[in-house]
């Protein structure tokens, strides 16, 4: 097995997962069929190093209704990573590994502080608050690339049309200082936008995003956060109207997931 | 001491919780109010705790720093008017409170041992010039519900109440009982046993020399009750002169054993029917009803409804793995005031919104999407909603079966046992009245869908390591019916203070009927429970042993070592005597409306399209997450906007094949006024026409039956359920398509001044059937303009029950019929032709037919269309609106390429079919009759009438 592993040196993805988490398995295949190897593994194996996060190379927190999103969404997962783990997120993002979160993954990287991470601090400063519509929304969305800066976006291009699926989705950050900052630093890297490439309002923006704000990274570029789900978006059977308008690949949520494994692939295999 | 934390969205901040609320307040018909603001409150019980250590908590554990502020000093206030009213809403002792739990959890992982218990409340901080009367309305009608929630008006806390009773066996005095008051223990009891089931128990007894104890004739009761063993269905019935024993083998389940389907692999047994898959996997599809719990409390009656029915996939074979729900909901009108609505009846509007967010909360935690699913509403259903879920699972082609062995452990996992719902069963075979509210507080359940999901992975690894022989769930009458039901060739014996308790406090006989959500049953070999255990753990599940399966023949119920009961299985299970009831049916005559001598026949159309019935659904379907899992491949919406109508949703489970599952629907009660025969033909055949549009195949197709009856101790009633039964039975046949599974719920009967109000008899029919491909399946939504339309099918006039006489308000009686052979052939050959990739789109003529078919074809696509009346295929003299929206079955109107047509006319040889328009550029449907062009709209007036119609 391990001479097979290292013959084809694929990338090892860790899916992880919580009490609640449940796009964990549509999120495993997306990279498996992407060609790396992937795996679910439950935070108390990580905690009790049952499994060795070092092992793995891109670290994927998915979506789903961690802890039933009782308190808030994403908030007890990030205590309890606060708590237990930090320390080896940190070390896991220094040693140039990829972190990506989900929807709800995303909501718990903001809460845990590692998004956006403004000067390397770990510390809330921005938030996924109830959409406007107070409403859980599922629809397909069109993302516009608006910076250069994580290796998940190299070789986008165009706009990306990818479903969102949730009911606090609305991104804000604590003042106006710290939008100026992340537009300043290229850390804004996704924004909602119709059809045509413009920023507009609900239902482009599906849940009132501050300058239509659908993902950020950190300073690095190599911790990523969406609301929108990418790994439902990687077979043309998985989009809306496919049977009229066969999906352009650079549209595809495996964009992003291709990106990840490659880069992988390229720096650190 | 208890301390106090009151969070809420910051000021400057919108508040989308309370607009929303404020929104409802307005629809209900109060106007004062300026704003509601909605503040979250936590009470932590702790004997000391220190000021900064509070603070830390409220800071970073329980708020957010970006959005909230906190305070746990003094009450959170958003402005400095005088007219502001605080309202504060609290779980009454007992209510699962599933925020509190995980507080409280999460504190004790995190070292913060000094916090003991945790409570919520809610607080909203209301705005405006409102009068007292009108907060009390707004808070009994929208902010809380009085069977799970208190009001705190002046007191300001209530207590974390643990009654402790003592242990206390009781025997309840039957032998020497007369008619009567066997009669009224059942009553009293809430039994719901008839007399002569009470009779026979009393023989029973009688025999074995003693009286029973409580526990045991509430086991009794349970079993036999309509829920469990639906003994309408199986008794006697004397139709119109005719004597029908068992209703259910001589029509539903007799269709089955004559097309004999050489793909079902498990029928009527399980907890779902289960078809085949591939070589590898099968299907299971189950459809329940939760009508009486969604009544009084639609959300948590609705989501217990979607939890129940996952939990019975998961108890089909050795476990089925959930992969999508169904949801069709039958409403009262929403425009009724609120002067005209009964009391003890919840406004439509307001179990709309709950049922619909109960099902969304449920199925979108579990991550399973929601996927079909349809809404009716009407005045027949104000008093008692109509609410059926369901779910398809996917299981291993190996696990289908099981059977618990002796010496088996009995093993409860998942929740812990509370009080809820106790009596739920026998409680859903009872009428409901004005009382209702107060007498069946107990009946309500509350879910926790985060302990279902934990429950289902850790179930299904445990099922993939082989370490049970049997699963089912604990739903309708708690482990009572789960232990008796597994154990019933066998026998068993249980130790009631073995089982989890939620809180002390429960009687043993509670604790044995109590429906507490999220619990699963299995039989595990003593040498598995050590790795049992460790997978468990892994999922964080609790479990526990409380018993064993033995092959006594007896039920055996224990307490503290206390013999509580014992019962002979085979009494329990086989000796149910038989219900004996009367019934007829009779054509009954109804009103046929005036049509109008002119036709605006645009007009019309824009009226059907608005028709709440028919009008989009998308508000509700986009609250629904019906794509997690990412197996769709035909969605609910789809076309252009991606907002047009689907006829069914197709799911593709594995990425590396194209073989799908397409799961659709049928229900029209209206015809069933007129004649229900032709209901059930007509449901199954909508069900089975739309499957075929979804690229179903019709020879690799299976179909549930779904009774929402009324008061069956009415002779019509019941009459009308044996001729449904008959044209089930017809028309499967005829289809050769089998029943797999089925559910029936009886009695939906409110009780008003002593008059009863039967619902509408509502037959819904679910259809699962296997894509070959999914890259063929089409869509209804046009696709390329200057493409032909085609109409599948001959129009009759059959205007009775139509939606167009409902314009009307008139019923009319020319129910549309079906050409049983003439059915068969159109399915067939439709899906070869959509097989060999000739169709562009395709949807099924059903309410509204072909004026509201292509509408919706036209909204999908956001292409125009001209339509030629003269050239639809017809039988008799049809008026131009009869031809326009007259709802007859075995039709559809297809899209095809022009250089596809001969190929398609080819192929569909020997059904009738016409071209009769083209799809086009023009955003415009016109539709010509002989003489002139009757009809040109906008494709934009077309989607706003169609869209803006339900909009909560």
């Amino acid at each position: 097995m391990e001479t097979k592993d290292y013959m084809v040196k694929k990338p090892h993805v860790l899916v992880l997962k919580s009490a609640g988490t449940n796009c964990d398995e549509e999120t495993r295949i997306a990279f498996e069929l992407t060609g790396a190897n992937a795996e679910i593994v439950y935070t108390q194996d990580l905690y009790t190093n049952k499994k060795k996060l070092e092992r793995f190379h891109i670290l994927i927190f998915p979506g789903g209704f961690s802890y039933g999103d009782d308190i808030a969404a994403g908030k007890v997962w990030a205590t309890e990573i606060k708590h237990f783990f930090i320390d080896k997120l940190k070390q896991f993002i220094k040693e140039g590994k990829l972190i990506l979160g989900i929807c709800n993954g995303f909501q718990v990287l903001v809460k845990l502080g590692l998004l956006p991470a403004l000067n390397g601090k770990i510390d809330q400063s921005v938030s996924l608050i109830c959409n406007d519509s107070a409403r859980y929304e599922d629809r397909w969305v069109y993302l516009k690339k608006c910076s250069t800066k994580t290796v998940f976006v190299n070789d986008l291009e165009g706009l990306l049309l990818i479903p969102v699926a949730h009911t606090e989705g609305k991104f804000i950050t604590k003042d106006e200082e710290i939008l100026k900052k992340l537009f300043k630093k290229d850390q804004v890297i996704f924004q909602y936008v119709d059809k045509n490439g413009k920023i507009t309002g609900h239902p482009a923006n599906p849940n009132g995003s501050v300058r239509n704000i659908a993902g950020i990274c950190d300073e690095t570029g190599r911790v990523l956060g969406m609301m929108p789900h990418p790994e439902r978006a990687v077979l043309q059977t998985q989009y809306p109207d496919w049977r009229r308008n066969k999906i352009k690949s650079s549209m595809m949520g495996s964009t992003i997931i291709e990106n990840a494994v490659n880069y992988i692939k390229t720096t650190l295999l | 001491m208890y301390y106090r934390i009151e969070i809420s969205t910051k000021p400057s901040l919108q508040d989308p919780i309370g607009e929303e609320i404020k929104k409802d307040v307005q629809h209900l018909g109060s106007r004062g109010i300026k704003s509601i603001r909605f503040i979250r409150i936590f009470i932590l019980k702790a004997k000391k705790i220190k000021k900064e250590k509070l603070d830390l908590i409220a800071k970073d554990i329980l708020s957010d720093p970006v959005s909230d502020i906190y305070s746990f000093t003094d009450h959170i206030t958003h402005g400095n008017e005088k007219t502001i009213t605080f309202v504060e809403i609290a779980y009454l002792p007992g209510v699962m409170d599933p925020v509190a739990l995980t507080t409280l959890k999460l504190m004790k992982k995190i070292g913060i041992k000094e916090i003991e218990d945790v409570q919520t409340r809610n607080r909203y901080e209301i705005t405006g010039a409102v009068n007292e009367k009108e907060i009390e309305f707004i808070v009994k009608k929208l902010l809380m519900n009085n069977l799970i929630q208190i009001w705190l008006r002046d007191k300001n806390s209530i207590h974390f109440r643990k009654k402790i009773l003592s242990f206390k066996k009781r025997t309840i005095n039957i032998i020497n009982k007369n008619d009567e008051e066997l009669f009224d223990l059942s009553r009293r009891g809430l039994l719901s046993l008839d007399l002569v089931e009470m009779k026979s128990i009393q023989d029973y007894f009688f025999n074995n020399g003693r009286e029973p104890f409580d526990i045991e004739l509430e086991t009794i009761a349970q079993t036999w009750s309509e829920h469990c063993i639906h003994k309408t269905f199986k008794g006697i019935i004397d139709y119109n002169g005719k004597r029908i024993r068992n209703l259910l083998k001589t029509t539903i389940m007799k269709a089955t054993e004559k097309v004999n389907r050489d793909y079902c692999v498990s029928v009527f047994k399980d907890n779902a029917g289960i078809i085949k898959y591939n070589r590898d996997y099968n299907i299971s599809f189950k459809v329940e009803t939760h009508n009486h719990p969604s009544a009084l409390e639609p959300y948590g009656g609705a989501g217990t409804g979607i939890g129940g029915v996952i939990r019975d996939t998961l108890g089909t074979g050795l476990g089925a793995k959930p992969i999508a729900s169904t949801d069709i909901f039958c409403f009262g009108p929403m425009n009724i005031s609120i002067k005209n609505l009964p009391s003890g009846v919840l406004h439509p509007k307001r179990i709309f919104k709950g049922v619909i967010a109960g099902v969304r909360d449920y199925g979108n935690r579990m991550g399973i999407p929601t996927v079909n699913g349809a809404i009716l509403f009407d005045k027949e259903y104000l008093y008692n909603p109509v609410v059926y879920c369901g779910n398809i699972g996917i299981i291993p082609a190996s696990l289908c079966f099981k059977a618990p062995r002796d010496g088996d452990v009995i093993v409860v996992c998942g929740g812990k046992t509370g009080k809820d719902g106790i009596h739920g069963v026998t409680f859903a075979s009872q009428e409901l009245d004005e009382t209702s509210e107060i007498t069946s507080s107990g009946a309500v359940q509350i879910g926790n869908p985060i302990t279902e999901k934990k429950l289902v992975d850790a179930l299904i690894e445990a099922r993939d390591e082989h370490l049970y022989n049997a699963i089912t769930d604990c739903g309708g009458g708690g482990l009572s019916s789960a232990v008796g039901e597994m154990g019933k060739e066998l026998g068993a014996v249980v130790h009631l203070e073995k089982v989890p308790l939620k809180y002390k406090g429960l009687k043993y006989d509670e604790i044995w009927i109590s429906e507490s959500q999220e619990r699963m049953l299995i039989a595990v070999p003593q040498k598995d429970m050590d790795r049992l255990k460790q997978v468990f753990s892994k999922h964080n599940v609790d479990f526990a042993p409380i018993g064993r399966f033995e092959n006594t023949g007896k039920l055996k119920l224990l307490y503290k070592n206390e013999k509580v009961g014992e019962l002979d299985m085979d009494f329990l299970h086989n000796k149910c005597p038989l219900s004996r009831k009367k019934a007829y049916w009779k054509r009954e005559r109804f009103a046929e409306p005036v049509l109008p001598k002119k036709l605006r026949l645009g007009e019309i159309l824009l009226k059907l399209l608005s028709h709440p019935n028919i009008a989009s659904k998308e508000i509700v379907i986009r609250q629904y997450d019906h794509e997690v899992q990412g197996m769709s491949a035909l969605k609910p919406l789809v076309g252009w906007e991606n907002d047009g109508p689907s006829d069914g949703a197709v799911l593709r489970p594995f990425p590396d094949s194209k073989r799908g599952i397409v799961i659709t629907c049928g229900i029209n009660p209206y015809y069933g006024k007129i004649d229900p025969y032709w209901m059930a033909a007509s449901s199954i055949e909508e069900a089975m026409r739309n499957s075929v549009a979804c690229g179903g195949n019709p020879n690799k197709a299976a179909i549930l039956d779904n009774f929402s009856w009324g008061d069956v101790n009415n002779p019509k009633i019941l009459g009308e359920l044996v001729r449904t039964s008959y044209g089930c039975y017809d028309t499967a046949v005829a289809l050769k398509v089998p029943f797999i599974s089925g559910k029936d719920s009886l009695n939906n009967v409110f009780s008003l001044k002593g008059k009863k109000k039967s619902i509408l008899s509502t037959l819904l029919i679910s259809c699962v059937s296997i894509c070959d491909d999914v890259t063929k399946s089409p869509s209804s939504n046009f696709k390329q303009a200057r493409n032909l339309i085609y109409i599948i099918g001959k129009t009759k006039k059959e205007m009775g029950g139509s939606h167009y006489f409902k314009l009307f308000n008139r019923t009319g009686n020319a129910v549309p019929e079906l050409d049983f052979k003439q059915s068969y052939k159109t399915l067939k050959k439709i899906h070869r032709a959509i097989k060999k990739g000739y169709v562009s789109a395709i949807h099924d003529c059903s309410e509204g037919g072909i004026g509201v078919a292509i509408s919706e074809m036209i909204i999908g696509g956001r292409l125009g269309a001209v339509m030629y009346l003269e050239k639809i295929i017809r039988e008799g003299n049809l008026r131009d609106d009869e031809l326009l929206f007259s709802e007859s079955n075995s039709r559809f109107i297809v899209e095809i390429p022009e250089k596809r047509r001969k190929a398609f006319e080819n192929c569909i040889k020997g059904i009738p079919y016409a071209p009769i328009g083209e799809v086009q550029y023009s955003k415009k449907l016109t539709i010509y009759t002989k003489k002139k062009k009757a009809v040109e709209l906008d494709i934009d007036t077309i989607v706003k009438k169609w869209k803006q119609r339900i909009t909560w």
